[in-house]
């Protein structure tokens, strides 16, 4: 592959050649024979799903492999000098000060246990010879640049008493108080909610563009790719199969991979036919309220949390409902409250008629087996000492007219049914990938047939190809064996799939309910629009003509 | 603070009362009696019961326990029915002593153990850290008082450097007490050592794999500084958890050592009471360490803020 030419004809600042990287050095290579080169200024993205080695190939710039990766080929020519020869000592002089680095994790890419200002002041201490009082007042300016309510008492706080969102945002600016030449950001916002997400890729360009920051971005996502860098490397495996501007990768891929990548991006499908309104829902919630109780105390009990408040809604047979919202805004908390998870405080929820969770004994539990939930995470949502059979059969169990054998044959008969082999039964959860995973988690939750499926979030910890497969045996399920599903999630994309109908949720409360593509094309309250800005579809922004237009909207 | 100090004292409570209760009737259904003990073989059925009556052991359990946990409640232990001593000031003497070691050994296993153990996890999978593991796991398995038996033979009669019986304590002659002192804690130090090295080794591995440690690196910090300013504290949170237990278990535990190096400790207090059907001294004893117990795990989790400012209390 040709080292191709740079943006704007600028001298390139990074150039990355023929690196390899592999595990022990005689091991496989985890990124091989990548060439690419980074102007000032400019922003490129490596994309690529789990696995691709694009996390590898941002470490080895600074030489952060976690063992026993190492650098096995290849040059990382930075500034006249080769960093993948550099000893460690010159190597830290360039780290942070020269090249900075934010992370993905908003809850643990900063110390628990040290204050915001001290991690702030820690680059500043270590790379310029300043007066204490000089390296405050920057943090504090900092601060203020990037619109932290109140920065004398954000230096004095520790990371938890902060979102995710805002932690990002406060990591971002401790690394661009040293004025960094480069940038490599490392998935910093998959992490985030929709609009979370666009305030700190929005602070995150303004940033760098101040300062002439050119940005390494490693991201899954192309859709966020498309409105923020101007020049894509597409990774599968270790390798680059595509590189080229941004608008050119996406609109003509050259490479089958990226075709399948760009695939993958959510586009809606034909809206189904809607439920006969005569019948009589299947679920309908009444101004139900959840309260989270504040700390206990000995004699007294803290203030506590109202998660939802006053919700009413009703979901019809085999329909799917999207509850979409920022992070706290109750969505998940209501998706459980359904599930009998968490006991509402206030209102009802009546199941085919009848309330739910006030009838313990048989008939409630009856009532509780017909509702089934699906959880976010597969790696942990699984019990990882029992096989998959075993889990798929699990709830089978409560049928005490099956036999043994029947269950058996139920369970390999559902894991066929999503699209897993019957040799999969024997495995154990961590044998699987995370779509494999939550294939078993959907085969757990229907293997009864339940008249409905509660799904938190069941797509937004897995690759957009595999989410999209995902959403699509979602849907196939749905109209094979007919339940009905609450589908909560912050994602638009993969709710623009699947839903029939939307609620928006803000707050603890519905702020706007519709069908889908009332919603989606014609939004009425202003958090619906803002979340639909900051979503970033592929389909809208390349309606706007402008890609990086994006970048200028602001948040409604 | 003073609210979760009271709390966490009130919920004590129970918890020193059901050790009372279990502590009282278990030593009554142990067999012998305290009476015929202190008279020895040659008194008669009659003086026996004399004594008993005497003693108020004739009387049904539940009042039994009515009078004495009566008394515990208004600071009277009792007395010891062997040598007629205050059970409480015989107690605090003995703990001091036990007190003075266990906390020694503890504290200097906890320097050498935590920085050995943060090393090994830094060089986690090296010819260093393969080496550590072994130390630690040879330690860990060698029962103490067989260690102290060995230390005993070589220093104390091989080598004759050190007093081999009896205890000296610091208020009496320091250089004196360092001596009669230095193996029972070097013994504890040895084994205690092997298990704050493994828990160590182990909080840091789960914090040094954290992205806080990679991004710290990227700052460009030097080794040194990642591991004691980013790795540190937030390793030595769960490692401080088991100091706590093991200082508590120690303080329970330490009859052995005493035993071993004939010192006088509460633990051996504990023992030879036990032997003479002392109740008084038995049941004071116990609600003591219990007590302790109690005490020492407030201290640790009132202390677990410093480590992870996560924890409010």
């Amino acid at each position: 592959m040709t080292t191709p030419a740079t943006f704007n004809g600028a001298p390139s600042l990074l150039e990355v050649d023929r690196l390899t990287v592999r595990v022990g050095a005689e091991g496989p290579a985890v990124v091989e024979d990548l060439s690419f080169s980074l102007a000032a200024g400019e922003i490129l993205a490596l994309v690529g799903e789990s696995g691709s080695g694009k996390t590898m190939a941002a470490r080895a710039v600074l030489d952060l492999l976690p063992s026993p990766l190492v650098i096995s080929a290849g040059r990382i020519g930075f500034d006249g000098v080769d960093l993948a020869r550099l000893d460690p000592q010159a190597l830290r002089r360039i780290r942070g000060a020269r090249i900075g680095m934010v992370f993905q994790e908003p809850m643990v890419s900063l110390n628990p246990s040290m204050t915001i200002g001290r991690q702030m002041a820690e680059g500043l201490r270590l790379h310029k010879r300043l007066p204490a009082s000089e390296i405050r007042a920057r943090c504090l300016a900092m601060l203020e640049r990037i619109r932290i309510a109140d920065p004398e008492r954000c230096l004095a706080a520790y990371p938890h008493e902060f979102s995710g969102g805002m932690r990002q945002r406060i990591m971002l600016a401790s690394v661009m108080l040293l004025k960094p030449a480069l940038l490599i950001a490392d998935e910093p916002t998959t992490a985030l909610d929709t609009l979370a997400q666009r305030e700190v890729l929005q602070l995150m360009t303004e940033l760098t563009r101040e300062n002439g920051t050119a940005v390494l971005m490693i991201s899954h996502d192309l859709g966020m790719v498309a409105h923020y860098a101007q020049r894509a490397v597409v990774m599968r495996q270790g390798r680059a199969v595509e590189i080229g501007d941004t608008q050119r990768v996406l609109l003509a891929p050259q490479d089958a991979y990226t075709r399948r990548l760009i695939d993958a991006l959510p586009r809606r499908g034909a809206a189904r036919a809607p439920a006969p309104s005569d019948q009589a829902p299947l679920l309908a919630l009444q101004d139900v309220v959840v309260d989270y109780a504040g700390r206990r105390r000995l004699f007294s009990q803290g203030a506590g949390t109202r998660a939802v408040s006053g919700v009413s809604l009703t979901i019809s047979v085999g329909e799917t409902l999207a509850l979409v919202g920022a992070s706290g805004s109750g969505k998940t908390t209501l998706g459980r409250a359904i599930a009998g998870l968490v006991r509402p405080s206030g209102g009802e929820i009546r199941f085919r008629g009848r309330p739910i969770g006030s009838s313990a004994g048989r008939d409630g539990r009856a009532q509780r087996l017909n509702i089934q939930m699906i959880f976010q995470d597969p790696f942990s949502s699984l019990d990882p000492r029992m096989r998959v059979a075993d889990i798929i059969e699990e709830p089978l169990r409560l049928l005490p007219d099956l036999s043994r054998r029947e269950r058996k044959a139920r369970a390999i008969e559902m894991l066929t049914d999503v699209g897993l082999e019957p040799q999969h039964a024997g495995r154990f959860p961590h044998q699987l990938s995370g779509g494999q995973r939550q294939r078993v988690a959907i085969a757990r939750a229907i293997v009864r047939r339940p008249a409905f499926v509660v799904a938190d979030e069941p797509v937004s910890a897995l690759d957009m190809t595999v989410q999209k497969q995902i959403l699509a045996l979602f849907r196939r399920l749905q109209e094979r064996y007919g339940f009905a599903c609450l589908f909560v999630s912050h994602d638009l994309g993969a709710v623009e799939q699947v839903a029939d109908r939307v609620a928006v949720m803000e707050g603890g409360r519905i702020v706007e309910t519709g069908t889908r593509d009332e919603v989606f094309d014609r939004p009425q309250h202003s958090y619906t629009r803002a979340l639909l800005d900051a979503a970033m579809l592929l389909d809208r922004s390349f309606g706007d003509a402008d890609i990086r237009a994006g970048e200028e909207r602001n948040l409604g | 603070m003073l609210r979760f100090v009271l709390q966490r004292l009130a919920m004590a409570i129970p918890t020193l009362l059901i050790v009372a209760v279990t502590v009282f009737v278990l030593m009554r259904l142990v067999p012998g009696d305290p009476a015929s003990l202190m008279l020895g073989d040659l008194a008669s059925a009659g003086q026996v019961e004399a004594l008993r009556k005497q003693m108020g052991l004739d009387q049904p359990i539940p009042v039994q326990f009515a009078m004495w946990f009566g008394n515990v409640l208004s600071g009277d232990f009792g007395r010891s029915i062997n040598t007629g001593q205050d059970v409480l000031p015989l107690i605090f003497d003995r703990f001091s002593v036990s007190a003075t070691i266990v906390l020694l050994a503890v504290g200097i296993a906890a320097l050498i153990g935590v920085p050995i153990g943060m090393i090994a996890a830094w060089r986690q999978k090296g010819a260093l850290d393969l080496g550590i593991i072994t130390g630690a796991t040879l330690l860990l398995s060698i029962p103490s008082f067989w260690l102290g038996l060995m230390l005993l033979l070589f220093f104390g009669l091989q080598l004759g450097w050190l007093p081999v019986v009896g205890y000296v304590s610091f208020g009496q002659d320091f250089w004196a007490a360092l001596l009669y002192i230095a193996m029972p804690v070097a013994t504890l130090v040895l084994v205690e050592t092997g298990v704050i090295t493994r828990m160590a080794r182990a909080s840091t591995i789960e914090v040094m794999q954290l992205e806080y440690i990679t991004h710290a690196r990227a700052k460009g910090l030097s080794e040194p500084a990642v591991l004691w300013r980013h790795a540190f504290k937030n390793a030595f949170a769960p490692t401080w958890t088991i100091i706590g237990l093991i200082l508590g278990n120690l303080l329970g535990s330490i009859a052995v050592i005493e035993t071993v190096f004939t010192i006088p400790g509460l633990g051996r207090l504990l023992v030879d009471s036990i032997y003479a059907r002392d109740y008084p001294v038995v049941q004071g004893c116990l609600l003591f360490i219990a007590g302790i117990y109690i005490v020492v795990n407030l201290i640790v989790d009132m202390l677990y803020p410093l480590f992870d400012p996560r924890v409010t209390i």
